[in-house]
C-alpha cells in the first residue's frame, strides 16, 4: 500500500465531492463536515458512477405513518438505480432479501430501523497532510 | 507520494466487449419546437394554444413521479445541454460506443401517442417518425426507428405503418401498453393487420395514456406500485391479444413485450392453459393453448431484468420462455438502466449467450439479420 496525494483540501468544499485517479483505478471523494471519505467510482451493484450520485439523508420509518429523516449529507445514492450507501463505511441500506432470511433479526427492535444491504461499496482511507488530500491504495 | 491527478475520465470506450443490440433506447427531445419542421403551422399553433394534454384526467406528465429527475441516470445529460437523451454525439460516447451497441432500436417516448386530440396525436405521431429519420437514423447507422402510432385510432395507425413499408430505418411498430382498451380488442386490430402485411413486429412498451390505473384493483399510492404494475397491464394486454384471437388470425405476427419483465410469463401461460382446458368451448376460435401462441409469436426485451434469489430461477423462467426470445435492453438513458457487462449472472453456452445480446434481435426486427 501506497500513499497518493489527490487534490488539495480547498478543491473540496463541504458537502462536495471530486473523483480523482489512483493507480488507474477511480476513487470518488467526499467532503462530510470537513472529514474526508473516499470509496470507489463504481456502484457495487451495476457499476454505476458513484461520484454523480445524489447526497442526501437517511429517511427511516418504524411504521407506516412515522418518518424520521437522520444523517443528511451521509447518505449517497447511486446515480443509476438509487441504491443507498453510507460515505463513511460504504455500507448499502434496504434489502428486504435480509429481512426474510433473518439476518439482521431482532435487532431492529433496538431502534435499528434500517437494515443493511448486501453490498458494501468499497471505501478508501483519506487523510490530510498539510492541507493536501492523501489516499492510501 | 505522487503529484496531483487530472480529473478522470469515467467511461473510456470498452471496446473489448462484445457486440449487443439494445431493444430499448429512448431519444428525447431538446424542446417542444423540434418537432416543427414536420408539423404544419395549423399544429404548432393549436398546440401553443391549447396544449397537448394525455387520455388521463387532463393532469400533465406521467401518472407518477420518477425515482431520478427525467427518470434518467444523473450521469446521462449531455454536456453541451438539454434532457439526457437528446444529443446524439453524447449517446454515441456514453452508450452506443462504451457498450459496443451494434443494433440500437430507438423507442421514442413523449410523442403523440395518448394525446386526447385524436387528429393532434396522428401529426405529432407522424412527426415523431420523420424526426428520428432525420436526427437519429440518418445520423448513425447502428440506429433502428419504430414507427409511432396514435393507436387509438387504428385507421390512421395503419395508414402510418403503411407509408413506412417500405423504409428499411424501420423495423417494428411501437404502441404502448397502458391502452384505453385491452390490447387484443377488435379496435385496434387494423394496426396489427398492417404490421404484419409489412413484416414489423408490434413492440408494446411499458406505460401510456389510457385512463385506466396501471393495476386492475385500482390506482396505487407508490412509484414502485407503478414499476411492479407495468408487469400486470402487460399481463392483462397479452392475455386479451390472446385470447381475442389475433395471434390466431395473423399467424405472422410477432410482439414484442417492452420494459415489463418476462419471468411471470411461465405462470401466466400456465394459468391460461389450465382454465383453456376447461373453457375452451367459450373461446373456440383459438386452435391452439394459450401458451403456444405466446411461445411462437411472442419476444421479450430483458430490462428491468428480474434478479431472483437463487439467480437458478431466472434460468428456469428463460429455460421455458426460450432462450431465443429474449432481447436485451437497457433502456438508456432511464435511471433503471441494464449495464450489459452486469446483466446476465448465469453460467449459460456461448451460443446462448450470443443469441441473448444480439443474434435474437437480430432476427425479429425487420431486415436486422
Amino acid at each position: 500500500m501506497s500513499r497518493h496525494v489527490v487534490a488539495t483540501a480547498q478543491e473540496i468544499p463541504q458537502g462536495g465531492r471530486k473523483l480523482v485517479m489512483v493507480r488507474g483505478r477511480p476513487i470518488a471523494i467526499f467532503n462530510l463536515k470537513g472529514e474526508f471519505y473516499g470509496m470507489l467510482n463504481r456502484c457495487p451493484h451495476q457499476g454505476g458512477p458513484m461520484c454523480e450520485g445524489l447526497v442526501t439523508g437517511l429517511r427511516e420509518s418504524k411504521m407506516p405513518g412515522e418518518y424520521v429523516y437522520s444523517r443528511e449529507g451521509e447518505i449517497l445514492r447511486c446515480p443509476w438505480h438509487g441504491w443507498e450507501f453510507d460515505i463513511k463505511t460504504g455500507q448499502s441500506y434496504c434489502d428486504p432479501e435480509r429481512i426474510r432470511t433473518r439476518s439482521y433479526p431482532v435487532e431492529v427492535a433496538t431502534g435499528q430501523t434500517v437494515v443493511e444491504g448486501p453490498y458494501i461499496a468499497e471505501t478508501i482511507p483519506v487523510s490530510i497532510e498539510q492541507h493536501y488530500l492523501v489516499v492510501e491504495m | 507520494m505522487n503529484e496531483l491527478r487530472a480529473q478522470a475520465a469515467p467511461d473510456a470506450p470498452a471496446t473489448s466487449r462484445i457486440a449487443i443490440a439494445d431493444g430499448d433506447i429512448h431519444p428525447a427531445r431538446s424542446g417542444a419546437r423540434d418537432f416543427h419542421p414536420w408539423l404544419s403551422k395549423r399544429w404548432q399553433d393549436h398546440i401553443d394554444q391549447y396544449g397537448a394534454p394525455s387520455r388521463h384526467g387532463w393532469q400533465v406528465g406521467p401518472a407518477y413521479p420518477k425515482s431520478q429527475p427525467n427518470a434518467s441516470r444523473r450521469d446521462a445529460y449531455p454536456p453541451e445541454g438539454g434532457r439526457p437523451g437528446s444529443s446524439l454525439s453524447f449517446m454515441q460516447h456514453q452508450h452506443l460506443d462504451t457498450n459496443n451497441v451494434a443494433l440500437g432500436i430507438l423507442n421514442p417516448l413523449g410523442s403523440g401517442q395518448g394525446v386526447q386530440n385524436p387528429a393532434l396525436s396522428a401529426a405529432l405521431c407522424h412527426a415523431t417518425n420523420e424526426w428520428q429519420l432525420a436526427e437519429w437514423t440518418s445520423k448513425d447507422s447502428r440506429l433502428r426507428a419504430s414507427v409511432v402510432v396514435p393507436y387509438e385510432d387504428a385507421i390512421a395507425s395503419a395508414a402510418e405503418i403503411r407509408r413506412y413499408a417500405d423504409n428499411p430505418s424501420f423495423v417494428q411498430v411501437l404502441l404502448l401498453s397502458r391502452t384505453a382498451e385491452p390490447l387484443g380488442s377488435r379496435k385496434y386490430w387494423p394496426i396489427y393487420e398492417a404490421a404484419a402485411e409489412a413484416g414489423m413486429p408490434v413492440g408494446v412498451h411499458a406505460f401510456g395514456y389510457g385512463g385506466n390505473p396501471v393495476t386492475p384493483g385500482g390506482w396505487p399510492s407508490y412509484y414502485i406500485e407503478e414499476m411492479t404494475g407495468h408487469s400486470q397491464c402487460q399481463q392483462a394486454g397479452l392475455t386479451s391479444l390472446v385470447m381475442e384471437g389475433v395471434f390466431e388470425r395473423w399467424p405472422t405476427l410477432k410482439m414484442i413485450m417492452i420494459e415489463a419483465g418476462f419471468a411471470w410469463a411461465p405462470p401466466l401461460a400456465w394459468r391460461l392453459d389450465k382454465h383453456f382446458h376447461t373453457l375452451r368451448s367459450e373461446a373456440p376460435h383459438l386452435t391452439r393453448l394459450p401458451s403456444e401462441y405466446m411461445r411462437d409469436q411472442v419476444w421479450w426485451t430483458t430490462q428491468p431484468m428480474e434478479e431472483p434469489e437463487p439467480r437458478a430461477h431466472l434460468q428456469d423462467s428463460i429455460d421455458w420462455i426460450g432462450w431465443d426470445k429474449l432481447i436485451f435492453a437497457t433502456d438508456y438513458p432511464h435511471w433503471d438502466f441494464d449495464d450489459p457487462a452486469q446483466a446476465l449472472p448465469l453460467r449459460i453456452s456461448e451460443q446462448q449467450r450470443a443469441d441473448f445480446f444480439l443474434g435474437n434481435a437480430r432476427k425479429v426486427y425487420r431486415g436486422c439479420a
